[in-house]
């Protein structure tokens, strides 16, 4: 191999006629770094493929690679960088990836001193540089995706809306309570009660672990919203901390109804739809 | 100018708003209320909104404006089907209604003008 490399020969040439042997040695490299966390088929299936795109650039020395011929590898290192972050693999593994390639080309090329052909490995170089910049890239905006659709499915979990009784809402709140957070529990409530028909709701924030002004001001719009709208809220739940923080803080809960347990809110709300709960028998 | 309709049901008034309100028809609506409530005597006056999506500050006060009048004839008003957007507009303007009475739909509106209505007669 190396005797070949000798002559003068072009990098794009050698690539061509060693792809096979290349690209099982790039796969070597790889598959040894990632520790067996891929298999070798899945690895030799996406190399073959920036392989085959690379092919064409070799002589590019990489400085401008958002130009058009580099469209196909772009979007090959975008999905393959993209794939990684969902299977856990780190940044610089992912970007290993490609250099990797750099070192099985040296190797291949050492013997080698023809200055033509230490020019065209130098561009080569930049060029993998270049790509492997893109694929990091790429790994963040992924990442970056990721953490925002999970903190919109958070906030759509965090906030449900129940229904407890023929009439009766109950919204259980969890955890810190934030503007944006407000908001979203403000907007469901109201929906529901409009969608349900129901004219009582409870707020639960027996998980609420601090109160401020602002968020003590948003429950009461909320609270005011739904009378608008013709419905009644209860506030149930204030843990004893957050009720010397609210009469410390000096909001005024006003003629809303504030309720120590949902179990006493729920008895109010049916009382106040006419229903009577009894026993059937004494147990 | 379109004026918003006042339908008579039974000591009831309906006026139900389906149209984009300006200033001109709200100023309307409240002397044609006005003059609707002298004329037959009503106990109730109910303003069905669910198709109203978009509220100011000049619509908003024109609840309470319409409230004091129908009280004056001594009719009590209801507004129902008030939109989520709605509510919270109105909240975010600080107008909170005081007074004005408020249900979920126009049968809950019925019934609680049916309540008043028994109360006042006995």
């Amino acid at each position: 191999m190396t005797a070949d490399a000798g002559r003068a020969q072009s990098l794009t040439d050698l690539m061509r006629t060693e792809a096979e042997p290349l690209i099982g040695k790039w796969v070597d490299a790889v598959a040894a770094l990632l520790r067996g966390r891929q298999t070798r088929s899945e690895l030799e299936r996406d190399f073959r493929e920036f392989y085959a795109a690379l092919l064409p650039l070799v002589g590019n020395d990489g400085r401008d690679v958002s130009g058009p011929e580099f469209g196909d590898i772009r979007s090959l290192l975008d999905e393959y960088s993209r794939a990684r972050v969902r299977a856990g693999f780190t940044p610089s593994e992912t970007a290993s990836s490609l250099f990797s390639l750099k070192r099985v080309i040296f190797d291949l090329t050492e013997n080698s001193d023809d200055p033509q052909f230490y020019r065209q490995q130098r561009a080569f170089s930049g060029l993998l540089d270049a790509l492997g910049l893109l694929t990091f890239e790429s790994y963040a905006q992924a990442r970056d995706e990721i953490i925002r659709e999970q903190s919109e499915q958070l906030l759509e979990l965090t906030t449900p809306v129940v229904k407890i009784w023929e009439g009766v809402l109950a919204v259980p709140l969890v955890g810190t309570l934030d503007s944006a957070r407000t908001q979203v529990v403000m907007e469901k409530l109201l929906e529901a009660l409009v969608e349900t028909g129901s004219e009582h709701a409870i707020i639960d924030i027996t998980g609420v672990f601090a109160v401020d002004t602002q968020v003590a001001q948003h429950l009461l719009k909320t609270v005011v919203a739904a009378r608008l709208m013709g419905a009644e809220c209860i506030v149930s739940g204030i843990r004893p901390q957050i009720a010397q923080t609210i009469v410390a803080l000096g909001i005024e809960f006003g003629d809303i109804v504030t309720k120590a347990s949902l179990a006493d809110a729920l008895r109010h709300a049916l009382r106040r739809e006419g229903v009577d709960v009894v026993r059937s028998r004494a147990v | 100018m379109e004026r918003v309709p006042i339908l008579k049901i039974g000591g009831v008034l309906l006026v139900s708003i389906q149209i984009d309100l300006h200033d001109q028809s709200v100023l309307a609506l409240q002397e044609d209320l006005a003059e609707k409530i002298s004329a037959t005597g009503a106990h109730g006056v109910i303003i069905d909104i669910s198709a109203v999506e978009i509220v100011d500050s000049f619509i908003g006060r024109m609840f309470a404006t319409i409230a004091s009048i129908s009280r004056l004839f001594d009719a009590d008003t209801v507004v129902v089907g008030m939109r989520p957007a709605v509510a919270i507009t109105l909240v975010e303007l600080g107008l909170t209604l005081g007074g004005v009475r408020t249900a979920l739909d126009l049968e809950r509106g019925m019934k609680i003008l049916g309540q008043l209505g028994r109360g006042r007669d006995a």
